[in-house]
């Protein structure tokens, strides 16, 4: 096979970021995409922390520059068949592909918050997930938002980090996401109160602690230890938020306007099935297991199946970069024979 | 509040309820608070629906208000169930039903136990065999009494005399529904609707034509709680849970609240007179209590049964006032006559709750 096609499943940053370097280094990468726009969550999102970057922008940076990638568009892979020296792909529109390797960057789903029953999502009227907040910031309509909410809630942990919602891992951003969410908040209602209830806050990033500070001492942002027992509604459509405090305590009641759940990353449902056509392997976390977790996390077990991204664990911004770059090189390294 | 919402969880929690061949276990208590409510029950569902509900006289406690209690072992809770299936199967039945919570509760408990330890079953096989030379078999369905009366909701809802509804208005009736917490907190998916929305009550309040009121402490317990109330140190513990429940319904005036937990109707009821004792407040109109049913008991309201035939005269809370908005009619002249039209004597009245 002397074709220089590299299937890339997955248009979310991680996809595009890869596929932009691989363009680079004069491949010709095919990206296929099940949803009808590329971009994946990103598109969905508004500003990025830790420097309140627009989504926006990333997104035009990521994809400026891949005229030269096919891109098909509500697309599945339907098979994949190894051959002696690569493989051969028929996709949901019809399209066949041969190509020596594939990168798997499939991403992440975000966590079903109806699941945590106690929370009320799906409901009571007034509880939204980070995800439809992150959608309202960036323009669109929500009624379930009222026009000048007094006190508004943040659960942080919602189906991660929970054995009793099949999540054990930490999903990495949602602290971050609801201390950056908060801030947004309280720009645009000044008046507000914001509460934030987490179980333990892990802030391991580049400014990622000052920005928790700023959050505090700027914007009074206040930080309660402990998990919400239950939600429900008062007579005035007002939620009534009960959780335990757990370094004054004492059981907690609050009454908020507005409740944000900070719903988990949970590997895509279709992960398991890619896995299945290319004999790879998932973790017990669900996620996609890497050759190993601290040297080759872009490598499959499978000759030229390579990963980038939330696919095989929650993952940030940043580092999904880093990762898409990698796996371009990686993949680059393994058809020149460079290994 | 999305209605779909909880529609969609309720569709999550459903369980197999068959119609016939249940093995019918009492109350230990319920008899003597709510002394008509399980005579009804089988009334109900045996005799004017047709369904097939065995009882026997042999059978006692579950010994769940023992265990719960921390006065005999789960072991001895085991055996004690271990017997009641025995006598089922001596009967030739295979489901079992229970009139009380946490016999519910408990029985599915020492099941599920059982499940994930089949070597403590054999040990209480042969236990039950040394004591009585009995044998038994696990029950193909377990059900609690109302989520008969849940799956028979609309066979009453068709023979209704009356409906939750005001007469006067057509309004439908606000209906607190108040759920005993062995009955899905410790095991959801055996209850209907689940442990956070169960709807085994607010499904009988919509198919009469009441209005169910979600209120913030919806899911508190109603104060019983066991060594809440037990020791008698702790019943500011109990009082206390309660009061916080009525003070959480009250913005919502409730017309009346419906149960399905030997502990909570009573306690439910008879702590609305010690608050209003204490503090002078009722929560009722025009200086009423919230009058609390069981579900048999309003379910035999809706088939049109006399008030005071279903034991409603021994609540604490006047009844009356519902009766009137329902338009059920009743005699306020026999209120206090027993069997053979004895007199059964009147209680003494409150100072502050308004009662006849």
């Amino acid at each position: 096979m002397d074709n220089k096609k590299i299937l890339i499943i997955g248009g979310g940053p991680a996809g595009l970021e890869a596929a932009r370097q691989l363009l680079r280094l004069g491949w010709e990468p095919v990206i296929v995409e099940k949803t009808e726009q590329i971009g994946g969550h990103l598109s969905r999102w508004y500003k990025l922390f830790p420097d309140m970057m627009p989504a926006s922008e990333l997104l035009e940076q990521l994809t400026a520059g891949l005229e030269g990638a096919k891109v098909y568009l509500k697309t599945r892979v339907a098979y994949m068949n190894r051959l002696k020296d690569g493989y051969s792909i028929m996709l949901s529109n019809g399209t066949g592909i041969q190509c020596r390797a594939v990168l798997i960057a499939s991403g992440f789903s975000l966590f079903d918050a109806s699941k945590k029953e106690e929370y009320g999502y799906g409901v009571y009227d007034r509880v939204i997930t980070n995800a439809d907040l992150e959608a309202w910031f960036a323009g669109a309509s929500d009624s379930r938002i009222p026009e000048h909410p007094r006190r508004i809630a943040f659960v942080h942990c919602v189906g991660s980090r929970d054995l009793k919602a099949g999540n054990s891992q930490c999903s990495k951003v949602c602290c971050m996401t609801a201390i950056k969410q908060a801030i947004e908040m309280k720009e645009r209602f000044p008046d507000s109160g914001i509460w934030c209830f987490y179980m333990d806050l892990r802030l391991f990033g580049k400014k990622y602690e000052d920005f928790y500070i700023n959050a505090q001492k700027d914007y009074g942002v206040h930080f309660v230890r402990g998990r919400v027992s239950e939600v429900s509604e008062a007579i005035d459509g007002s939620l009534v938020v009960k959780a335990e405090d757990t370094l004054a305590g004492t059981p907690v009641k609050l009454n908020a306007d507005l409740l944000v759940l900070m719903a988990g990353m949970l590997c895509n449902a279709d992960t398991a099935t890619l896995a299945r056509m290319v004999r790879s392997e998932v973790d017990s976390d669900g996620f996609l297991r890497s050759r190993d977790n601290i040297y080759r996390i872009n490598e499959s077990r499978r000759p030229g199946v390579f990963y980038a991204g939330a696919c095989t664990g929650t993952k940030t911004i940043p580092e999904t970069m880093a990762e898409a770059r990698a796996a371009a090189l990686d993949i680059h390294n393994y058809l020149c024979g460079n290994d | 509040m999305i209605y779909q919402g909880k529609q969609k969880i309720w569709s999550e929690y459903q369980k197999g309820i068959p119609s016939d061949g249940w093995f019918y276990v009492r109350s230990c208590i319920r008899q003597n608070f709510f002394p008509a409510s399980e005579k009804f029950f089988l009334g109900i569902c045996r005799d004017t629906l047709g369904h097939d509900i065995y009882e026997t006289k042999h059978h006692t406690t579950c010994g769940g208000i023992a265990y719960h209690s921390d006065a005999i072992p789960q072991e001895t809770a085991m055996t004690i169930v271990a017997r009641q299936f025995a006598l089922m199967k001596e009967a030739g039945y295979k489901n079992l039903v229970t009139s009380c919570i946490t016999s519910f509760g408990n029985y599915t408990e020492i099941l599920e136990t059982w499940r994930e330890f089949p070597e403590l079953e054999t040990r209480i096989r042969e236990k039950l065999w040394e004591a009585t030379r009995r044998e038994f078999d696990k029950p193909e369905y377990v059900a609690h009494a109302s989520d008969l009366v849940y799956k028979f909701r609309n066979e009453i809802a068709e023979r209704a005399a009356h409906r939750l509804v005001d007469v006067h208005t057509g309004r439908p009736l606000r209906i607190v529904e108040h759920i005993g917490c062995h009955y899905s907190k410790m095991f959801p998916h055996k209850g209907i609707g689940g442990a956070e929305y169960p709807c085994v009550l607010s499904g009988m309040v919509e198919s009469w034509g009441g209005e169910v009121i979600d209120y913030p402490e919806r899911r508190h317990c109603c104060g019983f709680g066991f060594r809440q109330y037990m020791v008698k140190a702790n019943r500011g513990y109990s009082l206390s849970n309660t009061h916080k429940k009525f003070e959480s319904m009250e913005p919502f005036r409730p017309d009346a609240i419906i149960t399905n937990c030997p502990g909570c109707p009573y306690f439910l009821d008879r702590w609305q007179y010690v608050i209003a004792e204490q503090t002078g407040k009722t929560y009722g109109s025009n200086g009423f209590g919230i009058p609390v049913f069981t579900y048999e008991e309003l379910a035999g309201l809706i088939l049109g049964i006399d008030p005071w035939d279903l034991g409603l005269q021994i609540h604490q809370v006047a009844v009356e006032p519902l009766l009137d908005k329902m338009g059920v009619p009743y005699n306020p002249g026999t209120k206090y006559l027993g069997l053979n039209e004895k007199d059964i004597m009147r209680p003494g009245l409150p100072s502050a709750l308004k009662c006849f």
